[in-house]
């Protein structure tokens, strides 16, 4: 009797992640749909202009910019940590003595554990003078140094999912190619990267999602303006920074400016959700392979 | 095959290989340099804070309230008050809940039925799920209706707890899952129930495991913004709340947050002082964490 009640706490313990997804589903669907009948599902997706905290007539609820500048900032992102992160796996699995990966390992996921604001920090006070000193003329909120610290960022999650994905590949493969005369850059390249390219494929698809879902950094360094433009110069605003920014401008909780944040929210939950389902579907793949 | 064409194969072979080699140096320098963007960015940044924020780091800095008027006089006293309260009431949230949900996984669940397989799955895609995201949950129903709390540490403890409770979940699994059946096996064998095993023997078994986990967690609860903003916790205040029901506050990564984008260089400063004091933080959480790791870890 008393082991079925321990059994029943347990599982309502157990119930509380499923009863945290639904409430994140019903909070941002309820309010997401009444967003759009105030202001128009075609006018919201396709709208070209991000202005819903102006008055009057410069209002506008557009999200194209919101998310077109997200993904930019990710792309930029991505230009350094998946090089980087692929990098520095691929020394790791293949080049590195087990006594050099001991000490180096921990030290990226330092670089994981440091909280997002500093990272916000150092692009604001750090990166964006270093830009302009070598003649980058950047204005002080812009794309590009939240964009390289953004890469930084996500780098340890990149690299540490490689590495694993990298590390289980067997070595009877790597001995047979060395055994047919292949250097070690061959066996790296043209063996074990194809044969672990599923969860490589996973680690920068998670790595994207992160980058995609980041606030701080872009909030601190990148401005508070979406915005339709090729150039990384300029400032932009993700869609994670606007939530985090209007949510302290002090909108009244009724009124449609107040809903954006819910709205917004689900377009960000629903992508990274995208990625991540994605991303599990690559990681499931290798581990069917060897394991 | 004459002498001179047996000599010219093996000079191209030669030269191929001195090519190969060539290439394998070059493919080597830029992997490590790969490497050193991680560690020089790492390095460059603790350097920058410290000596930005050094000089201004004193036991003033931390026991003075912030102020608008005189960077001087100004400090994180209400900003680390804040961050602890919010440490503690998120370690009484995710304890309790986190290792329950890790007993109910590795020893009751049977994994033949949807609903457990469904609960795994939804704990790995909450993993993913944007900070902010569980600042729009925590808003919405923790500090709305129906949980009604208002702004105050428990609603924000519970909202940093929800979004670190996958981390606590994962790592207590796997020191659950670590303690040999033959312990388990002995247990039951003596005569013992299935949770007097669990108490008795597994959990203990595991505690240094999951003691680990709980700091892990913790330590990235702390160093969070975006939910904290997102369900409207001050960014600085002139006092320190009096209990976690009641009353406004903030934490140390606002703070920091407010002075950064402060347009007055003396108060980027004062940020760089105050990142200084999340790190010592974080820097003892997980030198904690390696202690317990490696004093108490079994080896079965």
């Amino acid at each position: 009797m008393g082991e079925q009640v321990i059994k029943v706490l347990l599982a309502l313990a157990a119930l509380i992640s499923v009863l945290t997804t639904t409430g994140i589903v019903v909070a941002l669907i309820r309010d997401s749909i009444k967003f759009l009948e105030e202001v128009g599902v075609t006018d919201y997706f396709f709208g070209t202009k991000w202005t819903p905290l102006a008055g009057g007539d410069q209002q506008s609820f557009g999200v194209v910019p919101l998310i077109y500048n997200t993904l930019y900032l990710t792309a930029i992102g991505m230009l350094v940590a998946v090089p980087a992160g692929l990098g520095s796996a691929i020394y790791l699995s293949e080049y590195a003595s087990p006594r050099f990966r001991r000490i180096v390992k921990p030290i990226i996921e330092v670089l994981a554990g440091v909280p997002t604001i500093v990272f916000g920090y150092f692009a604001l006070t750090f990166v964006t003078p270093l830009l302009r000193d070598i003649g980058i003329d950047v204005s002080t909120f812009n794309a590009l140094s939240a964009g390289l610290v953004l890469g930084v960022l996500v780098l340890p999650t990149i690299a540490t999912v490689a590495d694993d994905a990298l590390s289980s590949v067997p070595q009877s493969l790597r001995e047979g190619a060395f055994g047919l005369g292949a250097s070690r850059m061959q066996v790296a390249v043209r063996v074990v990267f194809p044969a672990a390219l599923s969860g490589i494929v996973a680690g920068v698809v998670l790595g994207a999602s992160r980058a995609i879902g980041e606030t701080v950094v872009i909030l601190v360094a990148a401005g508070q303006l979406a915005n339709l433009t090729l150039d990384p110069q300029e400032q932009m605003q993700s869609m994670a920074a606007f939530i985090a920014a209007t949510s302290q401008a002090d909108v009244s909780t009724q009124g449609v400016e107040g809903l954006t944040l819910f709205a917004v929210g689900l377009t960000l939950f629903v992508m990274t959700l995208l990625l991540n389902s994605i991303s599990i579907r690559f990681v499931r793949k290798y581990r069917q392979v060897y394991e | 095959m004459s002498v001179a064409e047996a000599g010219i194969a093996r000079l191209a072979v030669e030269r191929a290989s001195r090519g190969q080699q060539v290439k394998d140096l070059i493919f080597r320098a830029a992997l490590l340099l790969s490497l050193g963007v991680g560690f020089i960015t790492l390095g460059v940044l603790l350097v920058d804070v410290t000596l930005d924020g050094g000089s201004s780091l004193s036991w003033d800095f931390i026991t003075n309230f912030p102020s608008r008027i005189s960077p001087e006089r100004s400090g994180v006293q209400s900003a680390v008050v804040g961050t602890l309260l919010l440490m503690v009431t998120t370690a009484l949230f995710i304890v309790p809940v986190g290792v329950a949900t890790a007993i109910y996984l590795e020893e009751y669940a049977d994994r033949d039925r949807w609903w457990n397989r469904l609960i795994e799955v939804n704990i790995q895609n909450l993993a993913a799920v944007p900070s902010v995201v569980y600042g729009l949950l925590g808003l919405a129903f923790i500090v709305r209706a129906p949980l009604s709390l208002g702004t105050v540490v428990l609603a924000g403890a519970l909202t940093l707890g929800l979004l670190v409770l996958p981390v606590v979940i994962v790592v207590a699994r796997e020191a659950i899952r670590a303690v040999p059946s033959s312990i388990r096996e002995g247990s039951l064998a003596l005569g013992a129930t299935h949770w007097q095993t669990i108490w008795k023997q597994t959990l203990p078994g595991s505690l240094p495991g999951i003691a680990t986990g709980v700091i892990l967690a913790l330590s990235r609860a702390i160093g969070e913004t975006a939910p904290l903003l997102v369900i409207g916790a001050a960014l600085f205040t002139r006092f320190n709340p009096n209990d976690v029901t009641s009353d406004q506050f903030t934490a140390l990564p606002l703070t920091i947050l407010r002075f950064v984008t402060d347009a007055d260089s003396e108060y980027q400063t004062l940020g760089a002082a105050a990142i200084l004091v999340l790190l010592a933080i974080l820097v003892v959480m997980n030198a904690g964490a390696v202690y317990l790791r490696n004093r108490y870890e079994q080896k079965w």
